[in-house]
């Protein structure tokens, strides 16, 4: 996997912690608490997903194909949310 | 009786024993029943439907082929040493129906009981062991803590050797822990709900819903449309996209599950030996393969390719328990896919659609639930409640925060 800050790393220094979801607004009730955080899309796809570099405990989005297991891309959550920004 | 046998071996008249029910050439306007996925868990409710509560109108769509799914990729262990009340309980009923199966359903599945040790290499396993066992014990089965002088009365094979990196401290003995014959699960259940009327549909692939306010009303196919008077879903590691077809979002992530058998040898391993700590399991089966798995992959997938990382870390770990293993040759590597749920207990019953259900959330824990599984679903689709049974494992506990936390699930980290 090639990690947005140490360049291409053996998949095994990555730990992938699920798909990236809305944020929730400040007044959101205990309800929608809940389902942000038990419910998952679980698609099947090319879906973007929250992953970190164990060694040097970075932060990043990956964009992979739960079908196929290719990465499509990697990229620093800023560069993720300005595209998500400018999409919206 | 030899020259019966050899007339009969000749004669061209007799017609192969068809264990497999026929799927039937069209599908039929409405029925009282769809279940979708023909494993054993579908098929067992399809079962159960017919014979306990009459209803037979019933249609059993598969996208593939019968058992084809986790039913036919899982490594068979039935055990009820789990950690919950709930899932104790649950499973504890599931052994009591899985020791009168080949009865039943008129087929062998070759259900042995081997006995089930769970390995402890850290103290922290230990009083998990302790507790699970009290658990157990106090639900009426039988599980014991016990000490390496034991273990080795139990399983000589073991490398009970302090001088390896994780040496073994203790173990949760669970005496009725048994392997069965996966296939012969979701055939005998097939052929029983056939025999009384159930139609199974292989090959079918569901790919709609059509959906009033609360309630779906058609079903379609790639075989045509039919109208369903209420639908189960058992559908394993694709739930979470036939639940989208049906517009509801699951609290499920797949991910796949490895295993790996070895070339047939003579039995040398009785027991079915289970480390939790460094994920690895093992059985031989009746044939004489050893069974093995380990941990489910590090992340979410649709696929059910092997790994070369898969192999290594288990074997690394295996080969310290059972160091006679190290001349054996693997005969075959797959994977299933499991529904993992956040709190290792499954999704099952009622659904905020009101004549949808739903058992899905298996994991790495759904073989041994096949005939309890069939059993309550047919009695909450039947009844229109949640039974008893299954109370605790609503779909709707985690809008609730009522978790059931299985910390007794195998190849998983907790």
């Amino acid at each position: 996997m090639n990690c947005p800050l140490n360049g291409p790393r053996n998949i095994t220094e990555f730990i992938c912690a699920g798909e990236v979801k809305e944020p929730l607004p400040a007044n959101a009730t205990s309800q929608e608490h809940a389902r942000s955080i038990y419910l998952e899309k679980n698609r099947a796809g090319v879906v973007s997903e929250w992953w970190m570099h164990v060694p040097s405990a970075y932060w990043f989005i990956a964009q992979r194909d739960t079908r196929t297991d290719e990465i499509v891309r990697t990229l620093s959550y800023d560069a993720f949310a300005a595209e998500q920004t400018g999409h919206t | 009786m030899p020259f019966n046998l050899l007339r009969y071996g000749l004669s061209k008249k007799h017609e192969p024993w068809r264990i497999i029910p026929e799927t039937p050439s069209e599908l039929r306007p409405s029925y009282d029943v769809v279940i979708v996925g023909a494993g054993g868990h579908g098929l067992a409710a399809a079962y159960y439907l017919a014979t306990v509560y009459g209803i037979t109108n019933v249609a059993v769509f598969e996208k593939g082929y019968l058992g084809g799914g986790g039913t036919g990729r899982n490594t068979a262990i039935i055990r009820a040493n789990y950690l919950t009340p709930e899932g104790v309980a649950f499973y504890d009923q599931s052994v009591k129906l899985w020791r009168d199966l080949s009865d039943e359903l008129n087929i062998n599945i070759m259900y042995t009981e081997r006995g089930h040790l769970t390995l402890a290499h850290t103290d922290a396993a230990v009083r998990t062991s302790r507790w699970r066992a009290e658990v157990n014990k106090h639900l009426g089965v039988d599980s014991e803590l016990i000490f390496p002088d034991e273990i080795a009365k139990i399983c000589p094979q073991l490398n009970l050797s302090q001088d390896v990196r994780y040496p073994v401290l203790g173990a949760l003995y669970h005496p009725p822990g048994a392997i069965a014959r996966h296939d012969a699960v979701a055939w005998g259940y097939a052929m029983g709900a056939a025999a009384r009327g159930v139609e199974i549909h292989q090959l079918t692939e569901v790919i709609g819903f059509d959906r009033s306010d609360d309630c779906v009303t058609r079903v379609h196919t790639n075989r045509g449309s039919v109208v369903a008077g209420k639908i189960l879903m058992a559908v394993a590691g694709y739930s979470s996209r036939v639940a989208s077809l049906a517009g509801l979002t699951l609290p499920i992530h797949t991910v796949p599950l490895q295993a790996c058998v070895s070339e047939a040898v003579k039995p040398v391993l009785d027991p079915i030996v289970v480390s939790g700590s460094l994920h690895v399991y093992i059985s031989q089966s009746s044939r004489g393969e050893f069974v093995m798995g380990g941990a489910t992959d590090p992340y979410a997938l649709y696929s059910t390719r092997s790994t070369l990382d898969f192999a290594e870390s288990l074997f690394a770990e295996m080969l310290e328990l059972f160091p006679f293993l190290h001349n054996m040759r693997m005969l075959r590597q797959w994977a299933g896919l499991s529904d993992l749920t956040p709190d290792f207990s499954p999704v099952m019953g009622l659904t905020p659609l009101q004549n949808f259900f739903i058992d899905a959330g298996w994991g790495t824990w759904g073989f041994k639930a096949t005939p309890i599984c069939g059993w309550t679903m047919a009695e909450c689709l039947a009844t229109d409640r949640q039974p008893e049974l299954i109370e605790a494992f609503r779909l709707d506990r985690f809008e609730r925060f009522a978790l059931v936390g299985e910390r007794g699930a195998a190849s998983v980290g907790h």
